[in-house]
């Protein structure tokens, strides 16, 4: 019985698949760095793998799947600013380097 | 209860109806008015207070490990020396040869499976069975504790190395830095965790909540769990994957 109406009350075995998944995703990352695969196989590699895992975690363990979306919205929206932070900082650093090159060597 | 609904006339087109503003509380003023009005009876997350404020610390605590790593990505992507290989950094030399970041590997599967063992805690405190969620949880701090005493292994073995904040004898000074500041927040949460996590486990075999009936405490420190784990992850792909 909920005594709050929001407790999140799941088979056991959903959180086993995960545990397992969540392994063999984290094998397949480690075997991206020690089969030594380069360039743009090995970023999206290691992207694709991370987003997976960090999926599954949020949406299984931390129960976002089973949340209201008002919950949903309020803490998944927000880091999209990050992404932005990221692009800018992306051809900040960008720039920086070129003038390095430049001016400093 | 049901607001009076007045029409405002509008320029154009339909008037559209506008409920009234519900009437405020009246008794209280200054701070006890602010307390009353904040603390009013709207609700936008329909969960418990303590789960919804979880969930907004960990969105703040996204913020500060997103700050760190763009900063990381930042130095990386501007120093015109090459960056140290974290492939070969991290790698112990064991049965004869160098393995590739295998201490990283193993504290990536610890720390998943401490995650696992939480979820299962969460489980059985759902189930009332607080013998069996408190065990679980024990099992994850010490899981926790494990990785912890592998982070220090690994930055005793960096600092041996001469890994400096300022510098470090395998390339980009900012290398040291960076791994210093993320690892080691990351190490200090999961620090901050298995003594969160033990001092729940403690109240629940005491049967604090069982009296209370209410075991949400469990999730909740199992959402603060679950995000060290999440943020390990990101960790592990951008700093010692990359």
């Amino acid at each position: 019985m909920a005594a709050h109406g929001t407790a999140q009350q799941h088979p056991i075995g959903l959180y086993l698949k995960v545990w397992a998944l969540l392994f063999v995703l984290s094998a397949l990352s480690y075997m991206v760095d020690y089969f030594h695969f380069q360039g743009l196989l090995r970023w999206s590699l290691i992207v694709v793998l991370m987003l997976l895992k960090a999926g599954l975690i949020v949406a299984v363990f931390m129960h976002m799947a089973w949340e209201r979306m008002a919950l949903i919205c309020a803490i998944l929206v927000p880091p999209v600013a990050l992404l932005v932070l990221v692009g800018m900082m992306a051809s900040e650093a960008g720039y920086t380097f070129l003038s390095r090159l430049l001016f400093f060597r | 209860m049901s607001s009076p609904a007045t029409v405002i006339p509008m320029p154009h087109g339909e008037p559209v109806p506008v409920p009234a503003p519900a009437p405020a509380p009246a008794a209280a003023s200054g701070w006890r008015q602010l307390v009353a009005d904040w603390s009013a009876d709207r609700q936008a997350f329909h969960v418990s207070w303590g789960k919804a404020m979880m969930w907004i610390f960990l969105l703040s605590d996204t913020f500060v490990f997103g700050s760190f790593l763009t900063g990381y990505m930042t130095v990386r992507g501007s120093t015109t020396v090459a960056w140290p290989n974290p492939s070969q950094v991290f790698a112990l030399h064991i049965g004869g040869s160098d393995v590739p970041l295998i201490l990283i590997a193993i504290m990536t599967f610890v720390l998943i499976t401490s995650s696992g063992t939480m979820a299962m805690a969460v489980n059985f405190a759902y189930r009332r069975d607080r013998v069996n969620a408190a065990a679980l949880m024990l099992v994850t701090a010490g899981f926790g504790e494990m990785f912890v005493g592998m982070q220090a292994f690994e930055w005793s073995k960096l600092i041996m190395e001469g890994v400096r904040p300022w510098g470090n004898p395998m390339g980009a000074a900012q290398f040291g830095s960076a791994f210093f500041m993320i690892t080691g927040f990351h190490g200090l949460h999961v620090t901050i965790g298995v003594i969160y996590l033990i001092w729940v486990a403690v109240r629940l075999l005491r049967g604090r909540y069982e009296r209370s009936g209410n075991y949400q405490i469990v999730e909740i420190a199992g959402l603060y769990w679950h995000f060290v784990d999440l943020v390990w992850v990101f960790i592990f792909a951008f700093f010692y994957l990359w």
